[in-house]
């Protein structure tokens, strides 16, 4: 396929979607699968068959559309009118909606979302611009709306430098976490000396509560492969490889057929759009190891080797795969490549606040009304988040803390509600941005089983090579525990913030230093709760057992219990 | 080779581009701890008791991995670091079961006489008391999970220098174990040469040659010397 043959192929396939009277689009994400849209695009599927295969009449099933919590989701689209979104969609209520529109009448308005409600209105969609809109199996889709366009850009009208150049000044951050300059990182990579370079994405997302990247994953593959491809480009690789978490089967499967369609159409492997750039991708599974998250562990998972990280430098931008220079980005980072160069770098950069610059895809989860995935300009204020977006909290519960970052990250007080979101703002409050999984607790969440929590993840996803992390997690879970089932003393607090600074300055990657990050933060936000714990004995949210005493007042009771007690045994 | 100059504990120094911190330290007499790294292997950075505070670093560094600099300045002992160090020491006593008045290793264990070098007198986190296995399978020696510290110089010397990589790590975390070939008795093991490469450079009692009994397990390294110190000289592109 050359340029011109890209462009024809977006224009027909745009023709004959604009063409049909009546395009439906069914959420086949993870969660609205598991809510029963399967049984939805059946049902919808029986009717069209019923009806004879009407060319104008399209039924899609997508990626995420985004309020994951009111799944089945059912979008409507007819020209000329504004589209329409049900939630929690039968198929009985899907056919339905099906039949009334092909007849012309009055839509159903049972479980029909609101024209301006604000989880949409308030989004900024650039790297989720596709997901929910397209199949994300059909090539022509992702094409139609502008796809491998920035590719044959990029290719065609720019020189590498340029492409490096661009993300420069589009500000992109790495948005795995680290929020390192994008572009800087990739002209480092181009600048290194070595005979092979590689490209590496990072899709091994493990934060408990994150699913961004999966989401994007499954929802529009073609963007990461079209992204990778830039970067390829850029560097001077010639190899990408995408390392996907192995609990993520279908966004492997996904990426997968993508890789094989897109090879086909000529859009990778060798002559890639009629230049002389070749460029192949490879997927690699993850076996379930948190640890691979971090770059050099999952590079050396990559070469087969034990998923443990290594001390840099060497960072990878000078030797990590097999001693190449490997440039390695966070998923995420690439879905937001081809955004940049379709709509450029200075309209990318003029979304974001200081120098945290473009969106940020957050999974938001925990006590909101409204859970799922949001794409939103960076610095946003947490406040609009959870009270906007995420329509405040369920039940009517009081807003307590937000987690940002999983178990590395920390939380966020409500007093920090007008917090603007980017990456300075967030690690001034002890915490970081993270991937992006976003949880909102309530009152009733208590502070330090929140904290035990996130550290009983590290112990068991510590990869076991430095002492501060092999065995600090294991004492600080022990210490944690003790608080919370009531027989810490001061003592043990004292200890517990000894060996969390500790951890955070000697531990040799990122997972160990950023561990005690739960709870440093928590200790720094929520104080009064650990003392309660165990000066009074008593949880202020009510959920610790609190069922054991700590040393000093078993011995009391001990001695009370033996004072009561004749000298031959028996009670007086 | 071209030289550089650093500071450390406000000394000028001069070295070799290629030296860690760690080897101009010793090389002028300053004691820097160490447990997992051991010279001619390749360093693994895993112990954290070697880190020392380089200015400009937010964190302190790995002196055994970090290679010296020009300008470098070094502080290889303060409070903090002492403190860090004890901490980990005393992780280290936590983690597994070191009773040394049955070890083999008693009074030549460098476990040992880094907390006694450290002026540790009591552990304040909880002893985890895991009970694990031992493997006495193997006619001549023995391997005591109770008292390893997965300093993993026995995974790397037997990789490196004997070439049969027989001993390789299982599990992840506080469940990490050392293994014999893909998880077999150390007897079952087709690969084992019964060099005992392993069991000199094991710097704790967790291998012993069988036979002997407490206090009396002392570690031959000489026979090791000539091939560590090419070994050594080699990653710094120099020859013997």
């Amino acid at each position: 396929m050359n340029r011109g043959e890209l462009a024809e192929l977006a224009e027909a396939t745009l023709q004959k979607q604009q063409a049909c009277r009546l395009r439906l689009l069914v959420c086949c994400g993870t969660p609205c699968v598991a809510a029963g849209a399967e049984a939805v695009v059946a049902a919808l599927r029986e009717q069209l068959t019923g009806l004879g295969n009407l060319a104008d009449l399209e039924l899609v099933s997508t990626g995420c559309q985004g309020p994951c919590s009111r799944g089945p989701l059912l979008t409507v689209l007819q020209p000329g009118q504004p589209e329409q979104v049900w939630e929690k969609v039968t198929p009985e209520l899907a056919c339905t909606v099906l039949n009334t529109a092909l007849q012309q009448q009055h839509l159903p308005e049972q479980n029909l979302l609101p024209q301006d409600w604000p989880f949409f209105n308030r989004q900024t969609r650039l790297v989720l611009a596709n997901s929910g809109r397209i199949d994300p199996e059909s090539l022509e889709q992702y094409i139609a709306r502008g796809g491998y366009e920035s590719l044959a850009q990029a290719l065609h009208e720019m020189t590498p430098d340029d492409v490096c150049d661009g993300v420069v000044q589009s500000g992109l951050r790495g948005r795995g976490g680290g929020g390192y300059p994008t572009g800087l990182k990739w002209q480092l990579v181009r600048k290194s000396s070595g005979s092979r370079k590689f490209v590496v994405a990072n899709g091994d997302e493990g934060d408990p509560g994150a699913y961004m990247d999966r989401s994007l994953m499954e929802s529009d593959p073609h963007r990461i492969l079209e992204g990778i491809a830039i970067a390829g480009y850029a560097i001077g690789a010639d190899q990408g490889y995408i390392y996907v978490r192995g609990e993520y089967p279908v966004a492997a499967q996904r990426l997968r057929k993508a890789i094989k369609d897109a090879e086909r159409a000529g859009l990778l492997g060798s002559r890639v759009l009629d230049s002389s750039f070749s460029f192949r991708i490879d997927i690699r599974i993850g076996a379930g190891a948190f640890v691979c998250g971090e770059e050099t562990a999952l590079l050396g998972s990559i070469m087969g080797r034990r998923g443990q990280p290594r001390i840099r430098p060497p960072y990878p931008a000078e030797a990590g795969l097999w001693g190449c220079p490997t440039l390695i980005n966070n998923v995420e980072t690439f879905g937001n490549i081809p955004s940049i160069f379709s709509i450029g770098p200075q309209a990318f950069s003029a979304y974001g606040n200081g120098k945290s610059r473009g969106t940020k895809v957050f999974a938001l989860c925990g006590e909101v009304v409204n859970n799922g995935l949001i794409e939103v300009p960076m610095g946003i204020p947490l406040r609009e988040i959870v009270y906007e977006i995420g329509g405040g909290l369920a039940n009517g519960a009081t807003f307590k803390a937000a987690q940002t970052g999983g178990p590395s990250g920390g939380c966020i007080p409500a007093e920090k509600l007008d917090t603007p979101v980017d990456y300075e703002n967030l690690q001034a409050l002890g915490s970081i941005m993270g991937s992006g999984g976003l949880i909102v607790m309530g009152e009733q969440s208590c502070m330090v089983d929140v904290a035990r929590f996130f550290m009983e993840f590290c112990l068991d996803e510590s990869c076991g090579k430095c002492v501060p992390c092999r065995t600090g997690t294991v004492e600080i879970y022990r210490l944690l525990s003790r608080i919370c089932n009531g027989s810490a003393s001061q003592r043990d607090l004292q200890t517990l913030e000894q060996l969390c600074v500790m951890m955070k300055d000697t531990s040799l990657c990122g997972l160990g230093a950023a561990a005690p990050n739960p709870v440093l933060s928590t200790l720094r936000w929520f104080r009064q709760e650990y003392e309660a714990h165990v000066k009074d004995r008593r949880c202020p949210a009510g959920v610790c057992s609190m069922n054991e005493l700590p040393l000093h007042l078993l011995g009391e009771q001990l001695l009370q219990r033996i004072s009561a007690l004749r000298c031959d045994g028996e009670e007086y | 080779m071209p030289a550089i100059t650093l500071t450390i504990n406000n000394e000028l120094f001069s070295a070799r581009k290629e030296q860690t911190i760690l080897e101009i330290a010793r090389e002028h007499g300053i004691d820097i701890p160490t447990l997992c790294h051991f010279e001619g292997l390749e360093a693994m950075g895993g112990c954290r008791l070697c880190l020392v505070e380089l200015q400009g670093s937010p964190r302190p560094v790995p002196a055994c991995i970090t290679k010296a600099a020009e300008g470098m300045v070094i502080t290889t002992s303060s409070d903090k670091l002492i403190e860090y160090r004890k901490m980990l020491v005393e992780l280290l006593l936590a983690e597994r079961t070191h009773t040394c008045s049955i070890c083999v290793q008693n009074n030549n264990c460098e476990l040992q006489t880094l907390a006694a070098k450290l002026g540790i007198d009591h552990v304040r986190f909880d002893y985890l008391h895991q009970q694990l296995p031992m493997d006495a399978s193997r006619e001549r020696f023995a391997l005591d999970h109770n008292r390893c510290v997965l300093c993993l110089r026995c995974v790397r010397v037997c990789d490196a220098v004997e070439g049969a990589h027989t001993w390789d790590v299982r599990g992840r975390g506080s469940t990490s174990r050392i293994v014999a070939d893909l998880d077999r008795p150390w007897g079952n093991s087709t690969s084992c040469t019964d060099c005992g490469k392993c069991v000199q450079l094991c710097p704790t009692g967790a291998l012993y040659k069988k036979g002997a009994t407490v206090g009396e397990m002392k570690k031959e390294r000489s026979f090791l010397n000539r091939i560590l110190e090419r070994r050594r000289l080699a990653a710094q592109g120099r020859s013997l």
